[in-house]
């Protein structure tokens, strides 16, 4: 709370997305955030699940109905990418925590390697999920 | 305050405005390591979440009254909202401005997040303990 602190002098302010030359931390890190806030919404459908199954079959039924609607689909398949990327990201700042990886190339090797299994393994789920008829 | 009032404070109330709260640790902390526990728990998650949606509301209540299943579903929903609450928190500081908007956001945040792990929490030991009927 810098209001709480007049007569002091200003802070130095970092040059904003449009100064900056677009490169892949810095989309790690965005993605990272808007995981996060997308990840928020699907921490509340988790729990409105757990209450929907709290709450009897006509419910539950009901509820998943609405998640295998075309657009719950879309949102459960961006919630599946969300929470790989963010594993991936935890992670990766884990291991920059530690001081290690912050070479530009090794770090950007590390965030196209976290996009990459968010992807793949956002694939896979979605394919078994196919074959168990989870889709159906 | 003007230049010339901030003249006559000392250097220490000076800086007793600027420094470390000693709380960003705590917050720095308690992030990473739930952060940690979500690496495992989020990976069981999806592997879960695979398993319930290829069943019905039959499947869905024997396989939260495993034991392992209802602790591990409890502790991913306690520490994702946990995490989330600490994740948010950093952007609503960042981008939400002026005291009252961002105290505002900042309980609400606080609020939904306890509210959401307690909803979870609660009908997850509801189904654990009594099953469907």
């Amino acid at each position: 709370m810098t209001e709480a602190s007049s007569g002091v002098r200003e802070r130095p302010l970092s040059p904003h997305l449009q100064v900056w030359r677009w490169h892949v931390t810095m989309l790690g890190s965005i993605l990272h955030r808007a995981c996060l806030i997308g990840l928020y919404v699907g921490a509340l459908i988790l729990a409105g699940w757990a209450l929907a199954l709290a709450s009897g079959e006509d419910v539950y039924a009901a509820y998943v109905g609405l998640l295998g609607s075309a657009l719950g689909k879309l949102v459960l398949l961006g919630l599946t990418f969300a929470l790989f990327f963010t594993v991936a990201s935890n992670l990766r700042h884990l291991m920059w925590d530690t001081g290690r990886g912050f070479a530009p190339k090794t770090a950007d090797m590390i965030t196209i390697a976290g996009i990459a299994f968010a992807l793949v393994a956002t694939a896979v789920v979605w394919v078994i999920a196919g074959q168990t008829g989870a889709l159906s | 305050m003007t230049a010339s009032s901030a003249g006559f404070r000392t250097p220490l109330s000076r800086a007793r405005g600027l420094g470390s709260a000693r709380h960003g640790v705590g917050h720095f902390i308690a992030d990473r390591v739930t952060g940690l526990a979500l690496i495992p728990l989020s990976i069981w998650a999806a592997y879960a979440g695979l398993k319930v949606a290829a069943g019905g509301y039959v499947v869905a209540v024997e396989w939260l009254a495993r034991p392992l299943n209802a602790v591990l579903l409890g502790l991913f929903v306690v520490a994702g909202f946990v995490h989330l609450r600490l994740a948010i928190q950093v952007v609503i500081e960042d981008y939400i401005e002026g005291f009252v908007a961002k105290s505002a956001a900042l309980i609400a945040n606080y609020f939904v997040c306890v509210l959401g792990a307690a909803l979870g929490v609660f009908a997850i030991l509801k189904v654990a303990l009594l099953g469907a009927f």
